[in-house]
C-alpha cells in the first residue's frame, strides 16, 4: 500500500467521522459519503500493488474479487445516500430544518428523573 | 446441484420487482402470500431433508468452484432459522393486511416487505461474508423504507436515527471485510475459517472485534443497543413486530457464526460480560418506561443478553441453549408485538394513560398477550422456562456462577415489567369513552387476531415439542462447535 492511499483513506474517515458527529443531518450525509468512500479506496488497496491489471499473464496481477467488491459497495453506498437525501428533505418539508432532534420519550424520562 | 437453496432469496426479489410496476393491491396480497407460502414449504423441505441426512447443502451460484463462488450454504442452524422466519413472516403478512394501517394501503409496502424477506434468507445462507454484508442492506434498505413509510414526523426523526446508526455498522462491517481480505485473500467463510486460524493473534483478535462491533450494533448488545427503544416504537406494530422478532437475531445469528466459524474460542469471557450487561441494561428500561411498545422494545435488548451469553458458553450445551432460545424467542416477541398491535389499532395507542381495564372487554386478548409475557419472563411450562433453565443449567455446570445469577434476577425483573402492563392495560376500570366501550376486541379485527392467535400457537408448540426439537438444537450446536465439517462440505476434503 503506497502511502498516499493510506493517507487518503486516513483523511477520509477523519473528516467523515468529524461531519457524523454534526446534528445537521446534510452534513451528516456528506460525512457517510465520505466514509463510504474512504472504505472503497481502502478495499481497492488490498488488491495488490497499484498499477496492475487484473489479467492473468501480465507481470503485476491484481486481484480482481476486490474490485468486484467495490464495484458493490459503491452501488450500495450510492443508494443509500440517495434515501438519505430523501429524509432529509422529508425533515426540511416538516419543519423547516434538518436537525436530528432528541427522542421525546427519552427526555420525558429523564425529565421524571429530575422532578422526583 | 441444490438449486433450491437459492428459491427463498431469488423469488421475493423478483415478485418484489413485479409487485412495483403492478399495484392493483388484491394481486400484490396474494402474490405476496404465495411468495411466502412457497418459502415456508421451501424451507421446511429443507429442514426436513439436512436433519434426516445430517448433511450440510451447499450451493456454488454459476458453476464455479465453491471456494471462489458465491455460496449458499444450509446447515442445521440456517434452515432453522430460515423455517421459524419464513412462518413468522408469513403471519405478520396476514396481520398487516388485517391491520390495514394507512402505510400497508401504500403499493410500497409489499415490495419493501418482499426485499425484507428475501434479505432475511440470504442472511441465514450467506457462505461468504461479503454476501452477508449485501444480505444486511438488503434487509436494512427495506427496513429504511419500511420504518419511514409513512413519514410523518416522528418516523423521521427516528428514521434518521436508525438509518444513520446502521450505515455506520454497515460501515464497520465493510471495514472489517476489507481488513480480513487483505489479510487472507478470501471472503468465503469456510476458507477464512481455515486460513483466519493461521493468523498471528494480535491480528485475529482485531478483525475479530471489527466484526463483532459491527453485529453487536446490528444485534443491539450492550452498549451499542441505544438506537433500538428510540426507532422501533414508532413503526406501525405490523412493521415493529418483523423488526424486533428477526433483524436483531439477524445479529444474533451472525455472532453465532463469527464465534464458532471464524474465530472458534476466541471470546468467551467477553460475550459473557457483554451477555450479563445487556440483560440488566434493557430490563431496567424497560421498567422505566409507561407505553406498551416501548417496555417490550427494551426487552429486546435484554433477552438478546441471554442468547449472547448461551453463546459466551462455549461448550455444545451453552450452544445449543442458545439456538434454543433464539428459536423461541422469535415467535414470543412478534406475537407480543401482535397483540400490542390490536391494542394500539382498538385505542389510538398503547399507552398506560390511554388505555385500562381491556380484560373486562376482552378476556381471550388477555389470554393471548399472558401466553406470550410469561413465556418471555421464563415461567413453566412455557417455551421461555425450558429455554432459560437450559441456559442456567449450562452455567452452573460451567461455573460461571456471576452471568446466572444475573439471569435469574433479570428474569424477576421482566416478570416484574410484565405484570407492569398486565396492570396498567389489563386491570383498572374500563374506559368510559363510548369509542373505546365495545366489548370482543378480537372479533372486530378477525385477520389480526387469527395470525396472533397462530403465532401464540406456535409458541406452544414449541413449549410442546421441546424434547425432539431440543435434540435438534444441540445436533446443531455439535456441528457448530465442529467448524471442520462445514469446511469439508463447502471446499471438499
Amino acid at each position: 500500500m503506497s502511502l498516499a492511499y493510506a493517507l487518503l483513506i486516513g483523511v477520509l474517515f477523519a473528516t467523515g467521522s468529524f461531519l457524523l458527529m454534526n446534528r445537521s443531518l446534510t452534513r451528516i450525509i456528506l460525512g457517510v459519503a465520505m466514509i463510504g468512500n474512504g472504505i472503497n479506496v481502502l478495499i481497492v488497496t488490498v488488491s495488490s500493488r497499484p498499477g496492475g491489471a487484473p489479467i492473468v499473464g501480465e507481470t503485476d496481477t491484481t486481484d480482481s474479487v476486490p474490485q468486484a467488491l467495490v464495484l458493490t459497495a459503491i452501488v450500495i453506498g450510492f443508494a443509500l445516500i440517495a434515501f438519505m437525501l430523501a429524509l432529509a428533505w422529508r425533515n426540511w418539508t416538516i419543519d423547516g430544518n434538518d436537525i436530528v432532534e432528541d427522542d421525546v420519550e427519552d427526555r420525558r424520562v429523564a425529565r421524571r428523573k429530575d422532578e422526583s | 446441484m441444490n438449486n433450491w437453496l437459492a428459491v427463498p432469496i431469488v423469488l421475493p426479489i423478483l415478485a418484489a420487482g413485479v409487485l412495483l410496476v403492478a399495484r392493483d393491491r388484491a394481486f400484490q396480497r396474494t402474490i405476496s402470500m404465495v411468495v411466502l407460502g412457497v418459502n415456508l414449504a421451501v424451507a421446511v423441505v429443507a429442514m426436513v431433508h439436512v436433519a434426516r441426512s445430517d448433511s450440510i447443502e451447499v450451493t456454488a451460484m454459476g458453476g464455479w468452484r465453491s471456494s471462489i463462488a458465491i455460496t449458499l450454504v444450509a446447515d442445521r442452524l440456517s434452515v432453522m432459522m430460515l423455517v421459524i422466519a419464513s412462518a413468522v413472516l408469513l403471519m405478520v403478512l396476514v396481520f398487516a393486511i388485517g391491520q390495514g394501517a394507512s402505510d400497508e394501503r401504500s403499493p410500497l409496502y409489499l415490495p419493501a416487505y418482499l426485499v425484507l424477506v428475501a434479505g432475511i434468507a440470504q442472511a441465514f445462507l450467506a457462505g461468504d461474508l461479503f454476501n452477508l454484508f449485501v444480505a444486511f442492506e438488503l434487509l436494512l434498505m427495506s427496513s429504511y423504507v419500511l420504518l419511514t413509510l409513512e413519514g410523518i414526523n416522528a418516523q423521521i426523526r427516528s428514521g434518521t436515527t436508525y438509518v444513520v446508526l446502521n450505515v455506520v455498522e454497515s460501515s464497520i462491517l465493510l471495514v472489517g471485510i476489507g481488513l480480513i481480505f487483505a489479510a487472507t485473500g478470501t471472503v468465503n467463510m469456510a476458507v477464512l475459517s481455515q486460513r483466519l486460524a493461521e493468523l498471528p493473534d494480535s491480528v485475529a483478535l482485531g478483525l475479530n472485534l471489527l466484526l463483532l462491533v459491527a453485529f453487536g450494533i446490528k444485534a443491539a448488545v450492550f452498549p451499542l443497543f441505544f438506537w433500538l427503544p428510540d426507532s422501533y416504537p414508532t413503526a406501525p406494530s405490523s412493521v415493529t413486530a418483523v423488526f424486533a422478532g428477526l433483524l436483531t437475531k439477524v445479529g444474533v445469528y451472525a455472532i453465532i457464526r463469527t464465534e464458532t466459524l471464524l474465530f472458534p474460542g476466541g471470546q468467551e469471557q467477553l460475550l459473557l460480560v457483554i451477555g450479563g450487561a445487556t440483560m440488566l441494561i434493557g430490563v431496567l428500561g424497560a421498567m422505566s418506561h409507561t407505553q406498551m411498545k416501548r417496555i417490550l422494545s427494551f426487552h429486546i435488548i435484554s433477552q438478546i443478553g441471554y442468547m449472547i451469553m448461551g453463546i459466551g458458553f462455549g461448550t455444545v450445551a451453552g450452544l445449543a441453549a442458545a439456538v434454543f432460545y433464539l428459536l423461541h424467542h422469535i415467535p414470543v416477541k412478534t406475537a407480543l408485538f401482535l397483540v400490542e398491535g390490536i391494542i394500539e389499532k382498538e385505542a389510538g395507542s398503547s399507552s398506560f394513560d390511554r388505555m385500562s381495564g381491556l380484560v373486562h372487554r376482552s378476556g381471550p386478548l388477555a389470554v393471548l398477550f399472558l401466553i406470550p409475557a410469561l413465556s418471555l419472563a421464563g415461567l413453566p411450562p412455557f417455551s421461555g422456562f425450558l429455554a432459560k433453565f437450559a441456559l442456567v443449567r449450562e452455567g452452573f455446570d460451567e461455573a460461571r456462577y456471576g452471568v446466572v445469577i444475573v439471569a435469574i434476577v433479570v428474569s424477576l425483573f421482566t416478570l416484574v415489567s410484565m405484570t407492569k402492563i398486565w396492570t396498567g392495560l389489563f386491570w383498572g376500570d374500563v374506559d368510559p369513552k363510548p369509542a373505546a366501550g365495545r366489548v370482543g376486541i378480537l372479533r372486530h379485527h378477525r385477520l389480526m387476531s387469527m395470525s396472533t392467535v397462530l403465532l401464540v400457537a406456535v409458541t406452544l408448540l414449541i413449549a410442546a415439542l421441546a424434547g425432539p426439537l431440543f435434540d435438534y438444537c444441540e445436533a446443531a450446536a455439535r456441528q457448530l462447535t465442529e467448524p471442520a465439517r462445514y469446511v469439508r462440505a463447502v471446499i471438499g476434503p
